[in-house]
């Protein structure tokens, strides 16, 4: 055993790539168990390694954690990304909570109905960019720091980081109209783990192809 | 102004229905303000005290606290029913996690339409005796204690008895094959507190029905 937390999930980002980013953005060197059929998962599930017999499940520290949220807190705290005391935790509570909503939106896309697609990008693209991106623009523009919470780098940084880069994925100029978001960006990708969870060969996911949809739904379903 | 907290939502349980158990169990105090109008909601918004214009929204400590998760995880923290460490708040997050997958179901029920709810009723049943409700009655079984975690009550125990209430509410027998899950339910309802809230007056909300569903429509606009 390596003593390195260990990740179950597909080959593919879904809801384990949040807990990556922390994991990376934390400097703590991971391995990954892929499951590429149903019956990976199936045998997961039958050695009653999974609690609620679901993934992301993550072996860390003699625990086998499961719910993304709980594996993301305890990661957070344990690496001392999680605010100096239990109001800056809230704060990044609420902006992470923000984020994650989001996020869902852009991870149901892809299983969206055909004829419900655009519809769908054009909610997200409006939400991103009228209920969710100003908050972070005004965060960063009233207190003029380069973090979010506490001048100082938290989960808060990385999830929001993690989300504009999903965003621009979908629409290359979804940032157009928020600077502070963009120099934030920047500054945030240059620091020296998320720098290199950036480049290739990492193991940060690409975005889920149409073409490989029907794999994973088969592990699933 | 007061001091106790202060929640903004409809009047009805929906995602503040854990809050109120929360506080209620923590011994807290606290006022509400209902929604019941479009125009109240969207003058809400305008004032800009809902962060990401969305309830429920909590005033407690100065802020302005929406995202029911956060809020929890505030409460929780603050009135000592997180844990006592890090080891701890893992496992009480799961649990929550899992109740939390589980409630969502029972939250959505009411807006499914005729046409699916017997669908969605057995999804419930199927999801709350097989999936959920065996992984807390082996945990009981196993410590032998009276809570979940850390022998002491936490933030687990409450959004557990209060799933527990709201699946039996639809599903009278649920707990017939859980008799672990039977004496958590008498005992954890029996703490002072919690006792307190299940008392008719409390701040606790009914069951949603017609009304409360054409209140959400009407004001979220969905």
């Amino acid at each position: 055993m390596s003593g390195k937390p260990k990740l179950h999930y597909f080959n593919g980002r879904g809801r384990m790539e949040t807990i990556r980013w922390l994991l990376a953005a934390a400097g703590v060197e991971f391995e990954e168990c892929f499951m590429e059929t149903k019956d990976d998962f199936t045998k997961l599930q039958k050695n009653g390694f999974l609690l609620f017999q679901q993934v992301p499940m993550v072996e860390i520290d003699g625990m086998k954690m499961v719910q993304t949220r709980a594996i993301c807190n305890y990661i957070a705290a344990k690496y001392n990304l999680y605010g100096k005391d239990l109001k800056e935790r809230a704060l990044i509570d609420m902006y992470v909570e923000a984020i994650m909503d989001l996020n869902e939106l852009f991870m149901t896309h892809p299983i969206q109905p055909a004829d419900k697609k655009e519809q769908h990008f054009a909610t997200i693209v409006d939400k991103a960019t009228n209920r969710y991106f100003p908050v972070y623009e005004k965060v960063l523009k009233d207190h003029g720091q380069d973090f979010l919470v506490g001048n100082q780098f938290s989960r808060a940084d990385v999830q929001l980081l993690e989300i504009l880069l999903i965003a621009e994925e979908c629409k290359p100029d979804i940032l157009a109209k928020f600077p502070l978001l963009q120099s934030f960006k920047a500054r945030i990708s240059n620091i020296p783990t998320i720098k290199k969870f950036l480049q290739p060969g990492s193991q940060r996911k690409p975005p889920l192809q149409e073409k490989d949809l029907p794999k994973v739904m088969k592990i699933f379903y | 102004m007061s001091g106790k907290p202060r929640l903004t939502y409809l009047n009805g349980r929906g995602r503040m229905e854990p809050v109120r158990w929360l506080l209620a169990a923590a011994g807290v105090e606290f006022e509400e303000v209902f929604l019941e109008t479009r125009e109240q909601y969207e003058k809400l918004i305008k004032d800009g005290v809902l962060m990401f214009q969305q309830v429920p929204m909590v005033e407690i400590d100065g802020m302005k606290m929406v995202q029911t998760r956060a809020i929890l995880s505030y409460i929780a923290g603050k009135y000592n029913l997180h844990g006592k460490d890090l080891k701890e708040r893992a496992l009480i997050d799961m649990y929550v996690e899992g109740i939390t997958d589980l409630m969502q179901m029972i939250l959505m029920f009411p807006f499914s339409p005729p046409e699916a709810k017997e669908k969605n009723l057995d999804s419930i049943k199927d999801r709350a005796i097989n999936r959920y409700f065996p992984v807390f009655e082996k945990v009981l079984k196993q410590h032998g204690q009276d809570f979940l975690v850390g022998n002491k009550l936490s933030w687990a125990d409450v959004q557990l008895i209060e799933a527990i209430l709201a699946v039996e509410e639809k599903i009278p027998a649920v707990l017939s094959g859980f008799p672990q899950l039977q004496a958590f339910k008498k005992r954890t309802s029996n703490v002072p507190t919690i006792k307190k809230f299940l008392q008719p007056g409390s701040p606790r909300k009914p069951p949603p029905d017609e009304h409360y569903v054409e209140t959400v429509m009407k004001v979220f606009k969905i």
